[in-house]
């Protein structure tokens, strides 16, 4: 199915850069919880995912869905070490508030 | 029907995105992350990519939700809560995200796709062959050196995942290979030479392995330390 004829490019580009300024205002405007910052992650490289899936299907290319492909399973593998990373912060410092994250601060 | 269907997944999506960012509970936060996902299943499948959207589902709402679920309701909900204080940052987000935005309303406003890139690019073939048909051809042959890398990749993740929250409990008894390799057959084995018509009984009994069971355990793994109470290694040796 071509996106081209039905609904166009442009609102799936709008949505994909609406989800990216979320995600980027999750983890800018988020000081308290590490886990949220994971799920404003997920968002951007949702709408990362996004962009792809639209190019791929307005240009009639493949290439674009391989490449979110293997864009999941670098999102899966990251969020796999990141909530370790949070499980470990977790036991050592009983919080996952971002704040209490400033032992390196100097 | 296809561009209301559209609009109706990008709504619920783009909302549900704000409430991830926005809620205070994180268990919430995860929830509408599961939403957001299966509504940008929706916009995959109107794009016809079937296996992506699929996957999506899977991959997402299926496992990594439920990784974070599982995380989110580990930990204490009173120190996962969100502390007050918020709006200390609200400003910088703000910021960002708006310049964010003014970036790519200048890219929206001022981009020109070539009209021939369509000629170029595009594989004709295409549509008279099923999407998974078509991603599997491609996957397995032109890039099926990516392929195996990511599954690579995805192994680190696990190792690296496991190595992290691994933690080493004394609860559970280890092999101590070093003390199996130097134990003689004396330190375990009492020969005795049994007369006939004679029972356990008559030869003292049940005997346990003379020092292997209460020997000292391996640092770290259950068993009694040099000196604990349960150590009774010299009682043995000495026949009490």
């Amino acid at each position: 199915m071509n996106i081209i004829h039905t609904i166009g490019l442009a609102p799936y580009l709008t949505v994909s850069a609406g989800l990216l300024a979320i995600g980027m205002f999750g983890i800018f405007a988020n000081r308290k919880n590490l886990l949220v910052v994971l799920m404003s992650i997920e968002l951007i490289l949702l709408s990362a995912n996004l962009n792809l899936i639209a190019f791929s299907s307005a240009l009639q290319n493949l290439t674009g869905q391989i490449m979110v492909v293997f864009s999941l399973t670098i999102a899966a593998a990251e969020s796999a070490i990141g909530i370790a990373i949070i499980v470990a912060y977790f036991r050592n410092r009983h919080s996952v508030q971002i704040e209490d994250a400033s032992i390196m601060k100097g | 029907m296809t561009v209301i269907l559209f609009y109706v997944f990008a709504a619920i999506l783009i909302v549900s995105a704000v409430m991830v960012v926005s809620a205070r509970n994180s268990v919430h936060a995860a929830l509408f992350l599961v939403l957001a996902f299966c509504n940008a299943a929706g916009l995959f499948l109107i794009a016809g990519a079937e296996f992506l959207a699929i996957m999506l589902i899977t991959i997402y709402a299926g496992a990594v939700m439920i990784l974070f679920l599982f995380v989110v309701m580990t930990m204490n909900t009173n120190l996962v809560q969100a502390r007050e204080g918020v709006q200390r940052y609200m400003p910088l987000g703000l910021l960002v995200a708006g310049v964010l935005v003014f970036e790519l309303v200048m890219v929206a406003l001022n981009y020109k796709i070539d009209p021939k890139i369509i000629d170029v690019v595009s594989q004709p073939n295409l549509k008279a062959i099923p999407n998974t048909t078509a991603l599997g051809s491609a996957i397995y042959t032109h890039y099926i050196l990516l392929f195996q890398i990511s599954g690579l990749v995805l192994l680190v993740a696990m190792i690296g995942a496991i190595v992290l929250t691994l933690r080493h409990r004394p609860i559970n008894r280890r092999q101590n290979i070093t003390r199996q390799h130097m134990r003689e057959p004396v330190q375990t084995l009492e020969m005795k030479s049994v007369n006939l018509n004679q029972g356990v009984e008559e030869n003292g009994g049940f005997l346990r392995p003379k020092d292997s069971y209460y020997g000292i355990a391996e640092k770290d793994s259950f068993g009694p330390s040099p000196g604990d109470k349960m150590d009774i290694t010299e009682k043995r040796q000495k026949g009490e």
